[in-house]
């Protein structure tokens, strides 16, 4: 009974490893070995690939446009997100019940509604082709995850911590950044940790709010796909590449990651 | 939690109603402008009333994505929410190797979309992909590319690939929340493990496993970019989900008119079938 408990965990991991394997593999051959033959390892092993990504600026500024965007959104949606969180949890105030649940459809809204409307918006504000667009597009769908989680967080925590401060002379400011944003720091951590996924890896609308300087990585490898020819081997690479930042951010937060899943509210 | 009545809260819900308000209800509004209007370009609009949204609901290329989608969302809860709540009862809770499989069970979730795409893609194909060079060296014929049922095939897989894990890690985070108490307890009583599961681990998992159901429900119902990538919707029309639809309608053709409808019609599917998840979970935590 121990063993095959074991077993499921392992099987479940090796099979979620194998096309990620298959990926790295691919990114160490050349492409003639790619197309020429099947083979289970790279049997002329070389970094070409990886080579040209860090020295073409068209690739590499791909990875940087992404990292900009995705930042400036996580820092955006959590810092207006946890206000707000704070009013759904500690107050009862007019239409609240229904502004959560509009919040949350947005949430719903397929990003292939809003392509074509973001794009003429944007263009229309003068603000298409930057990465601000982009960051703004993506709170559409994280402020709300982004309250979501807070709340869930937030209401966990006593509201006797107020009380206490208010009566020891604490204002509501000095309380809230000194006082209340420690106690819930993992959750912030947690919010956080999920828009930096979901900005991370959303394409359609950051390729349609983007043409040259704010291209994200993932853009310009579908576009080398179609143009180049198939070159395998450095959408191999690239693709392994945008695997690092997601693996790093999860490294950090691991502890908490079971916890964040169930969004605080388990 | 008591909460007081403050109306003032407002003011710190502000700045989250101007952001999303400019990003949800402007795009919404130039939605339902095209669904009401025809075009022949230059910015010359006539009035079209609902004769869009008639040609859409009525016209088989939507029942046929529509059907699709459905079936689609379908099969991937079908395996996702069991084999996910598997994995998790599965799992160690202490020690050393509860980090390990949360990162890398993690990790196809913070994979770029149109990389988990094109990843399959590659691990796929049936001559220089490692699962599709296998299927063929052991007798099947598999050509995602050429053959429909490959397809579908290739593109389920991938999406358990992809998101059982969020599953995995919400069970787990349910599982764990359990007091060791109740273990105990049932130990004393005697309790069989399918007992333990049946009255003390999935009532405790209930909630948790509405939220992955919930999110499962929805992302899989609005999935473009993997599927786009891997299989373009082909071969043919097999794989062409209602987002993949949409944009070749809208992005391809440029028919805005049928496209905004289309997408105002998607979207309510998509809103009242969650909003009916959403009631039935907050009644039931009423009840709790």
């Amino acid at each position: 009974m121990r063993r095959v408990t074991w077993l499921v965990p392992t099987l479940y991991i090796i099979f979620l490893m194998l096309p990620i394997y298959w990926l790295l593999n691919m990114s160490f051959k050349t492409t003639n070995e790619i197309l020429g033959s099947f083979t289970l390892w790279p049997q002329n092993f070389t970094v070409e690939n990886y080579v040209k990504i860090f020295t073409d600026p068209t690739w590499y500024m791909g990875y940087v446009n992404s990292l900009i965007y995705v930042s400036f959104n996580t820092v955006l949606s959590v810092a207006v997100a946890l206000p707000a969180a704070y009013a759904f949890s500690r107050y009862r105030f007019t239409g609240d019940k229904h502004l959560f649940f509009w919040l949350l459809t947005n949430r719903m809204a397929p990003p292939a509604v809003f392509a074509l409307p973001f794009f003429q918006l944007y263009s229309a504000i003068n603000l298409f082709d930057t990465h601000i667009a982009v960051a703004l597009a993506h709170t559409l769908f994280n402020i709300p995850l982004a309250v979501w989680i807070l709340e869930g967080f937030m209401s966990g925590v006593p509201k006797e911590l107020d009380e206490t401060a208010y009566v020891d002379g604490y204002s509501f400011p000095r309380f809230f950044v000194k006082i209340f944003i420690p106690t819930i720091a993992a959750g912030i951590g947690v919010a956080a940790f999920f828009c930096f996924m979901f900005s991370w890896v959303e394409l359609l609308l950051a390729k349609t709010l983007t043409s040259v300087e704010a291209k994200p990585i993932a853009a310009t490898m579908t576009r080398t796909a179609s143009t180049a020819g198939y070159e395998l081997g450095l959408l191999a690479a690239a693709g392994t590449l945008t695997i690092i930042p997601g693996a790093f951010v999860i490294y950090f937060v691991r502890n908490y990651i079971a916890k964040g899943f169930a969004l605080g509210r388990v | 939690m008591r909460k007081t009545r403050y109306e003032r809260a407002w003011l710190f819900v502000i700045p989250v109603v101007a952001l999303v308000a400019f990003n949800a209800v402007i795009p919404l509004m130039t939605v339902v402008n095209y669904s009401v209007q025809e075009t022949f370009g230059d910015n010359v609009f006539l009035w079209a009333g609902v004769r869009w949204f008639q040609e859409v609901l009525l016209s088989e290329r939507f029942h046929a994505a529509l059907g699709r989608q459905i079936l689609f969302t379908g099969t991937i809860l079908l395996i996702e929410v069991p084999l996910g709540l598997a994995i998790a009862l599965a799992m160690p809770r202490k020690g050393p190797w509860v980090s390990v499989c949360l990162v890398l069970m993690a990790l196809p979730l913070l994979i770029p979309w149109n990389v988990v795409g094109a990843m399959w893609n590659i691990f796929a194909l049936p001559d220089i992909g490692l699962l599709g060079r296998t299927l063929n060296e052991i007798g099947f014929d598999f050509n995602f590319t050429q053959q429909p049922g490959d397809a579908w095939f290739t593109l389920i897989v991938m999406d358990v690939w992809h998101w059982t894990s969020l599953v995995v890690l919400l069970s787990y985070a349910g599982l764990v929340s359990i007091p060791d108490a109740y273990y105990q307890a049932a130990k004393i009583d005697g309790a069989k493990p399918l007992a333990i599961f049946r009255h003390i681990q999935l009532p405790k998992l209930k909630r948790v496993l509405t939220i992955a159901i919930l999110l499962r429900f929805m992302d899989s119902f609005m999935i473009y970019t993997e599927p786009s990538v891997l299989t373009g919707g082909g071969p043919g029309n097999a794989t062409t989900l209602l987002s993949i639809d949409l944009v070749k309608v809208a992005l391809g053709q440029f028919d805005l008119g049928p496209a905004a409808a289309m997408s105002l019609i998607y979207f309510l599917i998509v809103l009242l079938l969650s909003w009916v998840f959403y009631t039935l979970m907050m009644r039931n935590e009423a009840q709790q």
